[in-house]
């Protein structure tokens, strides 16, 4: 399955590109509506792209009353991200969208770098929203977390359903000239092809230690780079940058998938979810019997 | 709906200070002028917004500086070389004007030459910071150049509907002085069609992304 990672496309500016997908995932909702934060918001860098939007959304209530009879008419599945600066906060947005049959999953927003954190935990936001809804619950998490495989059990013991790994991480730049920041907020979150190991690994390591589904994310820019994320554990690959550089990405990625799947001997690339895990035991250089190649 | 096509460069030619990006068209719509394209700027990550300069048959033309590692990529392409070109995006001029009167800073004058040939030639202003850099007011045909000191709004005659392009500081000198002009603005942005939100500007207490309600916003 692929879907686009949050807040990298609105599925009503462009409605071709969203229904390229197998699913759309909202920009997070608030309860209340927010500016989002000041100008100069992005700044590319020449391995990613730092962004500081603020979570500009319009609150839950215009969302659900505006923006969602608007995306149902897209006969997408709609998979709804969810932010708050408090579990309440969390809570009080999943119970709104527990009534809307369009909504076939949250999100939940658990690691925005451009905005102050909730105090409660990620499990503790977890176990607000189990108490709220009957929609299945994703927790996306940081990969700057000292240990996300603790954090990923807490959120499974919590009632998680899986989970978005990963999410941008803190970056700053500088101005060519100035050597000031290039942010008004100074830093704000890196994503871009940088961030593809740390996915990588994120994926690696939560894929080990809980059985929760995980929708992979961090870089992807080709079928390869979904391939290793499907790889090392994921079931579903998000798009994030790459739609920004490229609207035509989600056929590309797929296509390029099938056939980087192909060319290591897999009919489905989906046949290699968490193939990295297994021993190399064969001589034989293929992805179902790997062994080692110099390169 | 915008498309996306890889074209292929026509030629790269410098004009005064700028330079002038020609692509062979093949089939994207040129647009209305204050339309913008991303276009990809070769071994970079992110493509760049560029407003249509010149919509000859069979081309577009971009008009930009080179001043950043992605306008460098785009002005070192050669007469062969293939982009991903994004576009027609944004909401262009309204041309229902009676007496339209271009206005144009310093690269501001990107949009100007297209604006001014579906308009048929009407009066423009165009503003530089020096001789070199007003060479490029060769594109504009029936156009009054000043260079700095003298600013543009030193020399905007009265009676007539503004559509201007360039600095910020510029736009808002004519905002203050004519009400009803019609504004190109710029911003940074990622994609171009709605979907990073990092184009935001201020519009009516509130940050609109520029590239779905603009780039051209009343005064």
């Amino acid at each position: 399955m692929l879907l686009n990672a949050s807040g990298c496309l609105d599925a009503l500016t462009a409605p071709e590109v969203a229904r390229s997908l197998d699913a759309f995932v909202t920009k997070t909702v608030t309860p209340l509506p927010r500016e989002g934060n000041e100008p100069v918001r992005i700044a590319e860098t020449d391995l990613g792209l730092l962004n500081s939007i603020g979570l500009q959304n319009p609150g839950i209530d215009l969302f659900v009353s505006s923006i969602l009879p608007q995306l149902r008419r897209l006969d997408l599945p709609i998979w709804v991200s969810v932010g708050g600066f408090s579990a309440a906060d969390y809570a009080l947005c999943v119970e709104t969208l527990d009534a809307h049959d369009e909504v076939v999953s949250v999100e939940l927003n658990l690691s925005c770098p451009n905005v102050d954190e909730a105090p409660e935990s990620a499990a503790e936001i977890v176990s607000a929203c189990r108490s709220a809804t009957r929609l299945p619950l994703y927790a996306k998490l940081s990969p700057a977390l000292p240990d996300v495989t603790e954090v990923a059990r807490a959120v499974e013991a919590a009632g998680a359903d899986g989970l978005s790994l990963v999410n941008t991480i803190r970056g700053l730049a500088l101005d060519e000239r100035t050597l000031r920041p290039l942010l008004a907020r100074g830093t704000g979150g890196y994503s871009g092809p940088a961030l593809r190991p740390i996915a990588l690994a994120a994926v690696y390591a939560c894929r080990r230690a809980t059985d929760l589904p995980i929708v992979g994310m961090g870089g992807v820019w080709n079928g390869r780079d979904a391939l290793e994320l499907i790889a090392v554990g994921a079931s579903a690959v998000a798009l994030g940058t790459v739609l920004f550089a490229d609207p035509g990405a989600p056929s590309r990625v797929r296509a390029e998938l099938h056939a980087a799947a192909a060319s290591l001997g897999l009919d489905d690339p989906w046949e290699a979810v968490g193939i990295a895990h297994q021993v190399a035991v064969s001589s034989q250089a293929t992805a179902k019997s790997a062994a080692y190649q110099p390169n | 709906m915008f498309s996306a096509e890889r074209r292929k460069v026509v030629a790269a030619e410098a004009v005064g200070c700028y330079v002038l990006l020609r692509v062979d068209r093949g089939r994207l719509d040129p647009g209305a002028p204050g339309q913008f394209f991303m276009l990809e700027a070769p071994g970079r990550l992110l493509p760049r917004p560029m407003s249509l300069c010149l919509a000859p048959p069979g081309e577009l033309g971009f008009l930009f500086e080179a001043v950043g590692p992605g306008t460098r990529a785009l002005a070192a392409l050669d007469r062969g070389d293939e982009l991903r070109v994004l576009g027609p995006l944004g909401n262009g001029f309204r041309l229902d004007v009676a007496r339209p009167l271009l206005v144009g800073g310093g690269i501001g004058i990107a949009p100007l030459p297209y604006l001014s040939a579906t308009l048929n030639d009407p009066p423009a202003v165009l503003g530089f910071r020096s001789t070199e850099h007003a060479e490029a007011a060769a594109l504009l045909p029936n156009a009054e150049v000043v260079v700095e000191p003298t600013l543009v709004t030193d020399v905007l005659p009265d009676g007539h509907d503004i559509l201007a392009c360039g600095p910020e500081p510029m736009l808002e000198a004519i905002a203050a002085i004519a009400p009803g002009a019609q504004l190109a603005w710029e911003a940074p942005m990622a994609c171009g069609y709605g979907a990073c939100y990092g184009c935001a500007v201020e519009l009516n207490g509130r940050y609109a992304r520029l590239c779905v309600e603009g780039p051209i916003l009343a005064a």
